[in-house]
């Protein structure tokens, strides 16, 4: 999908969010955001705890709908009409995936089979196809030996995987990862990382929260800062992990003690780089 | 997860911290049962449930001692067969409904007419042949119908039992909301348990009355919050994957040539015990 410009032709955005404001009763969560995924990028909102990353992404899997502005997808408006549409529907729900921060909140199915076939049997794939894709998709994310357990009885990491499975079973063009390595150990937060690492090269639009700068760089090919409900930023992860003044402005960047072998303890600035 | 032993006279919270991790032990002892390899372990759900019921209702409706008798000997036997432990029933069956079903039958022998076996010295009260009768089958038919019920939960995993109930027509959002349910249990139960948990850690001595009732208000009060919370994350949750108010759900049982022997050993039995009892 294309429209000319005068350079040739520009892709219609996959989410083109445009003045949205969003209340939670007092509290405004997002202020007048406007911004535009381009298809195929690994797009990662960038913003300290409660700066507003995890609603827009419930807007833009059209969970919930804006007070003002609007939300277009593929050039359709994405309204709760649309939504309950059939057609648009059900072709946005196959097109689109949300993996919560919380997995808990995720799995609510008796088993892990159970859970991955929650979204195909939903969106009326017939069962040899259900069956299918759950085999390939367990075995893609190496969960096989997990497909009969209760998800009560998964580690945090497993939980995520999990999680993760469920959404990717339908294929998504579009995915939308809230928090993805929140409370990992380091093993599960690597394969996560390894995951959305594999995923460049635009087969697939993938938006991510988070506020780990460690990753950012590894994950994201466009980078936007999130602060108190705005987008204060937007560019490359490396323009953007560069600005020191603005991730320390965000809470993004953050000075704290450090004791050295000699005795010495000092206060910096400090990113935590990960291990090569 | 062990209980681990907290020695001496116990105060609120542990009490009820131990109760929560006695519930997560049950459940973690029933999902080891039914993944052991035992005879209705090796059953197909349906054909289990089906069978299971077949022995329940001749035991419910049967009017003779031996008969009854009969179908809680095939339960106990299965039971064997099926290695669920002995004395996991006594405890959390038999001891429990005798209790319970006791207290209910108690009045039946002074109240019951009929021939006076006995006389209660002091009240005078008399104990007449046909009320021991009628509470002996009561505890009788309680026993038998609950050792085969637990029975059925023990050797099968939650979820199958769900999917079996579909055999019987149940309706799929009925039995989603159940499973839903029994998978949330787990995850408030284990709130609870954090949250007593903490508490504990923070503080020394016993409660009085008082501060025992402001904790256990309190803690179900953050915890009713909690499951608000967690049940309008669920349901978007649900909604980010295409649910629109249907549920659907796949069935992977299979009924082999055992399951099908099984079925008429279980028929047969039934058949005879309605035969005999009635």
């Amino acid at each position: 999908m294309s429209t000319t410009h005068s350079n040739g032709p520009v892709p219609i955005p996959v989410f083109d969010v445009c003045d949205v404001t969003y209340r939670y009763r007092e509290v405004m969560a997002l202020n007048h955001l406007s911004l535009a995924v381009k298809p195929g990028r690994r797009v990662v909102l960038l913003g300290a705890n409660g700066s507003g990353k995890s609603t827009l992404l419930r807007i833009l899997n059209g969970l919930c709908f804006p007070n003002q502005g609007t939300v277009r997808f593929c050039g359709k408006p994405l309204t709760e009409e649309n939504i309950q549409n059939d057609g648009f529907g059900l072709d946005f729900r196959r097109r689109v995936g949300l993996v919560f921060q919380n997995p808990d909140v995720q799995l609510f199915s008796p088993t892990v089979f159970d859970e991955v076939a929650f979204g195909p049997l939903q969106l009326r794939w017939p069962e040899d196809q259900v069956r299918r894709r759950i085999e390939e998709t367990l075995g893609m994310m190496e969960i096989t030996h997990l497909k009969e357990r209760s998800p009560h009885h998964l580690s945090m990491g497993e939980k995520k995987r999990v999680a993760l499975a469920s959404v990717l079973v339908l294929d998504p063009e579009i995915l939308l990862l809230d928090e993805p390595t929140a409370a990992l150990d380091p093993k599960s937060a690597s394969h996560m990382i390894d995951f959305l690492v594999r995923a460049r090269g635009g087969s697939k639009t993938i938006v991510t929260t988070t506020h780990d700068l460690d990753i950012t760089e590894d994950i994201a090919d466009d980078c936007f800062v999130f602060h108190e409900g705005r987008i204060v930023a937007g560019g490359p992860p490396a323009q953007i992990l560069g600005d020191v003044p603005l991730l320390k402005r965000t809470n993004l960047l953050h000075s704290h003690l450090h004791a050295h072998k000699s005795g010495e303890v000092h206060t910096h600035s400090h990113l935590h780089p990960h291990e090569h | 997860m062990a209980t681990g032993n907290h020695g001496g006279k116990r105060g609120f919270l542990e009490r009820t911290t131990a109760s929560f991790v006695d519930a997560l032990e049950h459940a973690f002892y029933a999902e080891q049962t039914a993944r052991a390899d035992g005879l209705l372990q090796r059953l197909d759900a349906r054909v289990k449930l089906v069978g299971i019921l077949a022995l329940i209702l001749p035991a419910a409706a049967g009017r003779r001692f031996a008969v009854i008798g009969g179908l809680f000997a095939v339960a106990v036997v299965l039971a064997a067969l099926s290695h669920v432990s002995f004395s996991v029933l006594l405890k959390r069956v038999w001891i429990a409904v005798l209790l319970f079903t006791g207290v209910i039958a108690l009045p039946a022998p002074f109240v019951t007419p009929g021939q006076v076996v006995y006389h209660l010295p002091w009240l005078g009260w008399t104990v007449t042949s046909q009320g021991l009768t009628s509470a002996g089958y009561l505890v009788l038919r309680a026993e038998t119908a609950a050792t085969l019920c637990v029975l059925l939960v023990l050797t099968t995993p939650w979820n199958h039992v769900l999917k079996a109930l579909r055999v019987l027509r149940v309706p799929a959002v009925l039995v989603t909301i159940l499973g839903m349910t029994y998978r949330y249990l787990f995850l408030v139960l284990q709130s609870a348990h954090d949250m007593f948990e903490s508490r504990r850690s923070r503080m020394v001595g016993e409660l009085t009355g008082r501060e025992r009732r402001r904790v256990a208000a309190a803690s179900a009060g953050v915890l009713m919050s909690k499951t608000f919370d967690i049940s309008s994350e669920v349901y978007l949750a649900m909604q980010s994957r295409g649910y629109r108010g249907d549920v659907s759900i796949l069935d992977e049982f299979q009924v082999r040539r055992f399951d099908w022997i099984m079925l008429a050993g279980f028929s047969l039995i039934s058949a005879a015990a309605f035969w005999l009892g009635r």
